[in-house]
């Protein structure tokens, strides 16, 4: 349903008159897929180069990183929230119970509004996939992810990431993402950070202030 | 709050005012000298920058060519998606437009993440004039809107503030007499002076760095959180976005999340990139609005020269790049889009009626193309549009028999014909004589040639010139440059 649509005809004419051309959308498909892409696509890492990659860039960062089996991922948790001086994290609906260490409270968060997300320690999430040049996590609405709110609000994020999940570079993620691009989808590299005041990168501002991931290697 | 007033003055008349401000040149140094310094590291390590960066520049030149298609591409999926698109072919018209979904909610608040299009279109200014309240949610933006004062940079607006002057600025604002000056207590204060708005306020206003034809979705790129406050908190959410911000597919983003962060602070990534199409349930806002924005840009397009100017993607590298911008800062620019890409932008949005002195801030000497990730070519641009100035003036009865133009018009008669230069040059020789000083550089000249000896001296014309001088030489030589070449071999 387009809106103002007196202006939208103006607007549309007024390119097309300055463009003075008028294109199929079959040609203009096929001008794009001529367009050169020479940039790399795949990363040259193998599996340990890679982990690293990732491990150093989420340092870099600030954030923590630990390493962690599939059948010890509750006992890391537990370790990383002792760390942090945390009794409990909440969640999205869909978080494996073989995440969840016994002694610590854990809460399905779905449907919370930001007052009482506000008030809890953190949040417990996993991804759909990593970056490891640059150091990314990527989440989207799909369960074990939940909201986008889940991990905005609390000023902690735990995220646990897979090996298998972790690609190289940003096209290789963007091969994994494209079929569910039309989910609400975030880009986390890092705590949230300001370089606002004289170019100093300071962390965090309005987003979590503490970051850590659990990578799952084997 | 004031209201922020553009082009008021030209260019070189607020520049030699700011030049003045040691502190202001010193903070934008500062800044500009870390971001390119960090800037330079990350592209430097990316093997493929090269790549990437053409890649950009195609994708956005085709998207160009075909933008009236990849518009309602993108309209029609992001309205599938249930969002609501509109379209202003004004500022007046945006204004009209966001304050009618505002008022609609009976808001009397909104929150704001960064945008420059806000800033072009007068929209704060316009929301509070009828009782609604903006809240600017960067921090940048925060101390630029505290401050009373205009954004000086593109990606980060109060580059010309430094963290002692922030304090202040707090100091004041948000009644904190104790406040230290640390960047982590100034950032510190601003999260707490603004957790309590993302909690409450509904309305929502954003730009967008890139909307998605094929997928119908919107991208924003930010470090703070705050992008993310406003994008998933509120009701509503309204993002007024140029026309020229789209891009054709989602696997587009895979090179300009590569580009953009390197070219504007310098990071492998920004901390958040948030992609989102028309409403989720259950996830952000209930109501998503776009307000595509034309001022002055589809007119561009007719232009092949400086249609490039379009594919610019805001990263603010150029500004950071350049020497003109590094004495000057931003506000000389007295225009919302400063740097080298706002001396090209701005004169064409204004039709070229206005700020036609800012195709002349500039050195040409091309850092500007050099660090764009879209491979603007700045400079063919500047030059191009120096010579629409030109033209413009010729047309016009004072312009044409304007000193200036009668001074040019004559050196261009003296240049194109040998005969006529070597007697000018005698001319010069002569007519010199009485302005040379003891030191053989002559210090003053007359009328419009007063502003180079203003700020230098111009070497006096020698007694022989080169034409002399190899007359004299080589005269006798049928092909003096070939033989020369002979010679030395």
């Amino acid at each position: 349903m387009p809106e103002s649509g007196g202006h939208r005809v103006v607007i549309l004419e007024s390119i097309q008159r300055a463009l003075g051309t008028h294109n199929s959308a079959d040609s203009i498909a096929a001008e794009y897929s001529h367009l050169t892409r020479d940039y790399t696509q795949r990363g040259r890492l193998d599996r340990e180069q890679l982990l690293d990659l990732f491990t150093d860039r989420l340092l870099e960062y600030d954030a923590g990183v630990s390493r962690a089996a599939s059948h010890t991922i509750r006992d890391v948790v537990a370790q990383v929230l002792t760390g942090r001086g945390k009794g409990g994290l909440v969640g999205p609906a869909g978080i494996p119970s073989n995440w969840l260490p016994i002694d610590f409270t854990f809460e399905v968060a779905e449907g919370w509004d930001a007052y009482r997300l506000d008030k809890t320690e953190g949040v417990l999430t996993g991804c759909t996939v990593a970056i490891a040049e640059t150091g990314s996590i990527v989440l989207q609405n799909a369960p074990g992810q939940g909201a986008r709110i889940l991990s905005l609000v609390p000023d902690y994020h735990l995220c646990v990431v897979f090996a298998e999940q972790i690609v190289e570079t940003v096209p290789e993620a963007f091969a994994r993402i494209e079929s569910t691009s039309t989910l609400p989808t975030t880009f986390i590299s890092g705590p949230s950070a300001t370089a606002d005041i004289e170019m100093t990168r300071i962390k965090g501002v309005h987003g979590p202030r503490f970051f850590d991931v659990v990578l799952v290697t084997e | 709050m004031s209201e922020r007033q553009w082009h008021t003055r030209e260019f070189p008349e607020a520049a030699k005012d700011l030049l003045q401000n040691s502190q202001l040149r010193k903070n934008v140094q500062h800044a500009t000298t870390v971001i390119q310094g960090k800037r330079n590291k990350v592209t430097a390590e990316l093997p493929d920058w090269e790549d990437l960066r053409e890649s950009g520049a195609q994708v956005r030149a085709h998207t160009l060519r075909h933008l009236d298609h990849y518009l309602t591409k993108f309209e029609e999926n992001c309205t599938r998606a249930g969002g609501h698109v509109h379209w202003a072919a004004d500022a007046a018209e945006a204004n009209r437009i966001i304050l009618g979904i505002v008022q609609q909610h009976s808001a009397k608040e909104v929150i704001k993440i960064k945008t420059m299009t806000s800033e072009e279109i007068g929209l704060n200014a316009n929301l509070e004039a009828h009782g609604i309240w903006p809240i600017e949610t960067d921090l940048a933006e925060l101390i630029v809107q505290l401050g009373k004062d205009r954004p000086s940079h593109f990606v980060a607006p109060a580059l010309h503030i430094n963290k002692q002057q922030v304090r202040t600025i707090f100091q004041r604002e948000m009644n904190l007499p104790e406040l230290g000056d640390k960047p982590e207590d100034l950032a510190t204060a601003a999260r707490n002076y603004l957790r309590e708005k993302y909690l409450r306020i509904k309305v929502a206003i954003s730009g967008g760095n890139f909307m998605i034809a094929d997928s119908g979705g919107v991208c924003i790129l930010e470090s703070e959180g705050n992008g993310r406050m406003c994008l998933t908190l509120p009701d509503v959410l309204i993002s007024i976005i140029g026309i020229e911000k789209v891009i054709p597919s989602f696997r587009d983003l895979e090179i300009f999340l590569q580009t953009v962060p390197r070219s504007a602070t310098g990071e492998r990534m920004n901390p958040y990139n948030s992609v989102w199409c028309g409403v989720h349930p259950g996830d952000g806002p209930k109501e998503f609005h776009v307000v595509l924005l034309d001022n002055g840009r589809s007119p561009i397009l007719a232009d092949k020269e400086s249609r490039q100017t379009l594919q610019c993607v805001r990263c603010g590298a150029c500004l950071n790049a350049c020497p003109v911008y590094h004495q000057t800062g931003g506000h000389a620019y007295e225009s919302v889009y400063a740097g080298p890409i706002g001396a090209i932008l701005t004169p064409q949005l204004l039709s070229m009626e206005k700020a036609r002195s800012l195709p002349y801030a500039s050195s040409l000497c091309g850092a500007c193309y050099e660090v764009c990730p879209v491979k603007i070519n700045i400079p063919e641009v500047l030059i191009h549009l120096r010579s629409k100035v030109v033209q413009q003036d010729q047309a016009t009865f004072a312009g044409k028999f304007s000193l200036w133009n009668i001074g040019m018009k004559t050196a261009a008669f003296v240049f194109e014909n040998a005969d006529r230069l070597v007697i000018a040059e005698r001319l010069g020789q002569i007519g010199q004589k009485p302005l040379v000083s003891k030191n053989g550089f002559i210090e003053w000249l007359p009328l419009m040639l007063n502003g180079w000896t203003q700020t230098r001296d111009l070497k006096a014309m020698p007694a022989q010139s080169f034409r002399q001088w190899w007359a004299k030489e080589r005269g006798s030589e049928s092909n003096g440059m070939k033989s020369t070449g002979k010679k030395n071999a």
